[in-house]
């Protein structure tokens, strides 16, 4: 039935509620959201707010309502336009947000439209010269009002719409520029009542009023702004605790089913706890953003060796301990000696698995990156390989000369073997 | 983060159970406190270690949070303190923090080992710093744990392979400065122990592999520990600062 209704909604709609948009509008976003509501085209429901306001200013008082009593939505009102002003966007700390993408001119057409619309209207209507001449100041302190309340409005669509720090000026200029408008129109009323003589001492009282409010009511706006931001806080915490509680639930408890349905199968039990504990430890201490969602390519020897210590791990069940001192870019040589650990971390796995876990040692010195694989298998001797067999000769050894590093093999005393791969960085990486 | 398993570097799989190791005579005991606010688990290390005939242990005082554990702690008078690093009420940095004059008493010194879930580096380095003897994490088998208790209660050091490995870091970034005074640098031998122990190797394969005594091993840990602690210097701050340690 409307652009509204026509949107991409799967499921039962919730109930409608009247919301005012926030996306495309030009001065509340009354007729917006109106229109999303009864789903009619907008620029019918901007015609009837102005046909309104020529009779007896009907629609200013009628929109002024509105302003006031509905309450603020964003998005879905209406489904076609938003995405071109309003895209949510993934902030570095990984939780969505929405951004505003352009600054919205609409509203100085607005307010301009609204000053020649009232310039007609003042025009047409036939008042005797007493109630005409308060109009002017009447329109001013209008237009005052509506600017300051947009701001409001903006500042509680601030909320949950990120907008950039360069606003923050033109928002200021905005509450200043509503105020004199209302200043102005209110003197205006004051002049027009022929005492004009006696416009500083008005000017006086109204500034002894005003500070006098501001005293008695401050500490109250003062407390009122801390609980506010005290409640925001903690709404924020909630939203933290409740994203625990969805990763908890899904990865965790996903995990727990799992071990309960293999419980027979210790070597997959091990696995899957393993794979999970890895898993929710990279997510509670990694720092913000890293590593909370899948991350591609790793980009560093830290996160490469990590990375193929888990794959490892899980293909082949046996546990390997990661211990890396210094970090660095990742160049084709690293890259190439990464490959080689990785290989070592496999045959570690396999054949020395039995003995326990497979200790992973990386190092950045300068420009040496130090890698040692160990496990406390039964050993073995690289002599006693028939010359065919290319794994350990090839894989480890060749490929680390192949990139101008080294690599050892050697037999650690009480049992097992222990890899030793050294790389110099390339000259360009600083 | 991928260790939960970490043994710690005092005890590789061959080496025998720990009291007879390390020194003493078989009759030794050794009273310790349990501090950790999950009750399953101290019944669990209490399971594991406490079989006083065995293992030489005595569990003389459980806490649960931090001013029931600086209580029991004053209290009973332990040797060793196996303290969480995650309490109620500040966490086993604050346990630490005010329990500093038994620490430093010259009669019975209290002494403590952090043994903890989390490896993560600010947790390690803060209760090593706040005067701890060692740092174990919660996988740590029941032989390695008695092993490692009984080190720390002869005021030996007892650190895991990834708590060697923060240390390597820490101190790589103020070796670089040669106007630092010796305290605060690491000697070329202090570094390859460390280096060991982050490579798995436990305290008699290094000395094996260096060719020196378990003991030595055991000294020149002890004087990494010292280092840490009083190295206050700005270097390794900054360096903990930049990492968001502290």
């Amino acid at each position: 039935m409307s652009e509204a209704a026509a949107a991409p909604l799967a499921g039962p709609r919730p109930p409608r509620k009247l919301y005012r948009s926030s996306d495309g509008r030009w001065l509340g976003g009354v007729a917006r959201g109106l229109a999303g509501h009864l789903g009619l085209p907008v620029i019918w429901v901007r015609l009837v707010f102005v046909g309104l306001f020529m009779a007896d200013g009907l629609g200013a008082l009628l929109y002024a309502a509105f302003w006031f009593f509905v309450p603020l939505g964003v998005g879905g009102v209406e489904a076609q336009k938003p995405p071109t002003l309003v895209a949510s966007e993934t902030s570095p700390d990984g939780r969505r947000r929405l951004v505003a993408r352009r600054p919205d001119k609409g509203q100085m057409v607005a307010l301009l439209l609204m000053v020649v619309v009232a310039m007609v209207f003042v025009g047409n209507v036939n008042l005797s010269g007493g109630a005409r001449a308060y109009l002017w100041p009447m329109v001013l302190v209008g237009a005052g009002v509506a600017l300051v309340w947009r701001q409001a409005d903006n500042a509680r669509r601030a909320r949950w719409v990120e907008v950039g720090r360069r606003r923050r000026t033109v928002t200021l200029l905005r509450s200043v520029g509503g105020v004199l408008l209302v200043t102005a129109g209110v003197s205006g009323i004051f002049v027009l009542q022929g005492s004009a003589a006696h416009l500083g001492s008005v000017l006086q009282a109204a500034l002894a009023v005003l500070v006098g409010i501001t005293l008695l009511a401050g500490p109250y706006l003062v407390r009122m702004t801390q609980d506010l931001s005290e409640e925001r806080l903690m709404r924020i915490r909630a939203q933290e605790r409740a994203e625990v509680a969805a990763h908890v639930h899904d990865s965790v408890l996903h995990t727990l089913t799992l071990i309960q349905r293999n419980a027979e199968n210790a070597n997959e039990v091990r696995r899957l706890a393993r794979a999970q504990e890895r898993d929710l430890r990279t997510w509670l201490y990694k720092p913000e953003g890293t590593g909370k969602d899948e991350a591609d390519e790793p980009t560093t020897l830290a996160d490469a060796v990590r990375r193929n210590a888990a794959e490892v791990e899980d293909k082949h069940g046996v546990p390997i301990e990661v211990v890396v001192v210094g970090d660095c870019p990742l160049d084709e040589r690293i890259a190439a000696q990464m490959q080689a650990a990785r290989e070592a971390m496999v045959n570690a796995a396999k054949y020395g698995g039995e003995g326990g876990a497979v200790q992973v040692f990386a190092e950045v010195e300068g420009k040496t990156v130090f890698v040692s694989v160990r496990d406390r298998g039964p050993g073995f001797d690289l002599d006693s390989i028939p010359a065919d067999r290319m794994g350990v000769r090839e894989s480890i050894i060749g490929r680390m000369e192949r990139n101008g590093g080294t690599a050892r093999l050697r037999a650690v005393p009480d049992g097992g073997t222990e890899v030793e791969l050294e790389m110099e960085r390339a000259e360009k990486t600083s | 983060m991928s260790d939960p398993t970490e043994a710690n570097g005092t005890a590789g799989s061959a080496e025998a159970p720990g009291p007879a190791e390390s020194g003493g005579g078989p009759g030794r005991r050794v009273r310790v406190v349990l501090v950790d606010d999950h009750r399953m688990f101290r019944t669990g290390v209490q399971a594991e270690i406490g079989q006083t005939e065995q293992t030489g242990v005595e569990v003389v005082g459980e806490a649960a949070d931090v001013d029931q554990a600086v209580t029991v702690i004053t209290a009973t008078r332990p040797e060793v303190v196996l303290l969480d690093v995650h309490l109620p009420g500040g966490g086993g940095v604050e346990v630490l923090r005010r329990c500093a004059p038994l620490m430093a008493d010259a009669e019975q010194p209290v002494r403590f080992l952090a043994l903890s879930v989390s490896d993560a580096a600010e947790d390690v380095i803060g209760v090593i710093r706040g005067g701890a003897r060692g740092y174990v994490t919660k996988t740590i088998t029941g032989t390695d744990l008695v092993d490692s208790i009984f080190r720390v209660q002869e005021g030996d050091a007892v650190f895991s392979p990834r708590l060697a490995g923060f240390v390597l870091d820490a101190f790589a970034s103020t070796d670089a400065p040669p106007v630092d005074e010796d305290l605060d640098r690491l000697t070329q031998r202090e570094r390859e122990v460390l280096r060991l122990i982050a490579r798995g190797y436990a305290y008699k394969e290094i000395a094996k592999q260096l060719f020196i005594s378990v003991k030595t091993v055991e000294s020149h840990v002890s004087a990494v520990l010292r280092k840490l602690q009083l190295s206050n210097r700005h270097e390794l701050t900054r360096w903990a600062t930049a990492r968001r340690l502290v």
